[in-house]
């Protein structure tokens, strides 16, 4: 008789890494929903979440450990680093929406320390200084080759959002934009 | 690097974030199953492909993932302006003459 063989869960990312100036860190397991909702649906959904979703371009809004990034204008990223059910607080609001579970689709990096732009704009284009990319603003956009999410949580610290198999390319070319930062 | 301004986003970012979507402004006829192959053709595959001044669909996939428009030279790559998908063709002859007041004032 075959032994009931128990899976277990494997990281994408496990090892920290970067430099002095850009600390990198794979962030701890997540509940994530894509959310697509028209404007009359959001007061419900805002409710049901327990935070209010930002509909100003570039904007998030926070409660504890939940979070809700504007990604586009009727799109956003709602996270949860306690790991919530997002999808039944979702459905719960009971108005029109359309929430796809993505907390394993997506992994993080946190990366942290006095050269997070400088690592960061080794493969980004935006402009990251704090007047135009302030705490709190997110984005979606391009590192290399691969699509991110941003959203910074400090002067000083990013959250970088990408697809679970994206995320050996993003952390090394994290790795060598936090090398370069020291320079 | 270009950069777009998009208007959803409403902010001007590096072309990287953007993808062209072929010509602006090209209706879809509401009796597509009537028409000859000809009238077809002429809406589907023929395009000016003008020297100069274009209306354009662009997408900003790596951003807020929305369609708009542009007005753009494709001489010399310059985006005369960015509008909303709905909104109406601006005037070509008033976006070509705030550019001749803007090059005055320079
Ligand atoms: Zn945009």
């Amino acid at each position: 008789m075959a032994d009931q063989v128990t899976a277990s869960r494997k990281a994408a990312l496990t090892a920290r890494g970067g430099s002095a100036e850009a600390i990198l860190t794979p962030a701890p397991a997540a509940t994530r929903i894509s959310l697509r909702a028209g404007a009359d649906a959001l007061p419900a959904l805002s409710a049901a979440l327990g935070v209010t979703l930002p509909t100003r371009p570039k904007t998030s809004a926070s409660s504890g450990q939940r979070h809700a990034l504007w990604i586009g204008p009727d799109e956003w990223l709602v996270f949860d680093e306690g790991e919530a059910d997002l999808m039944a607080a979702a459905a719960s609001s009971g108005t029109l929406h359309s929430a796809v579970d993505i907390s394993h689709r997506n992994v993080a990096v946190i990366v942290s320390g006095p050269g997070v732009d400088v690592a960061i704009n080794s493969g980004c284009p935006q402009d990251l200084s704090l007047p135009i990319f302030p705490v709190g603003a997110c984005s979606r956009t391009i590192f290399g080759k691969a699509e991110i999410i941003l959203f910074r949580t400090a002067e000083d610290q990013f959250r970088v959002e990408c697809w679970r198999s994206f995320s050996p390319f993003v952390f090394g070319l994290l790795s060598e934009g936090a090398a370069d930062a020291g320079h | 690097m270009l950069l777009i301004y998009c208007p959803y986003c409403e902010e001007e970012r590096s072309e990287l974030e953007f993808r062209g979507a072929g010509d602006a402004h090209i209706a879809r006829p509401e009796n597509i199953a009537d028409i000859t192959d000809e009238e077809f053709e002429e809406y589907f595959f023929l395009r000016q492909n003008p020297k100069g001044l274009i209306f354009e669909r662009w997408r900003h996939i790596h951003g807020c993932g929305r369609f708009f428009n542009a007005a753009r030279d494709t001489v010399s790559d310059r985006f005369y302006t960015t509008y909303k998908a709905g909104e109406p063709k601006p005037d070509i002859s008033d976006i070509l003459q705030s550019e001749q007041n803007k090059g005055a004032a320079k």
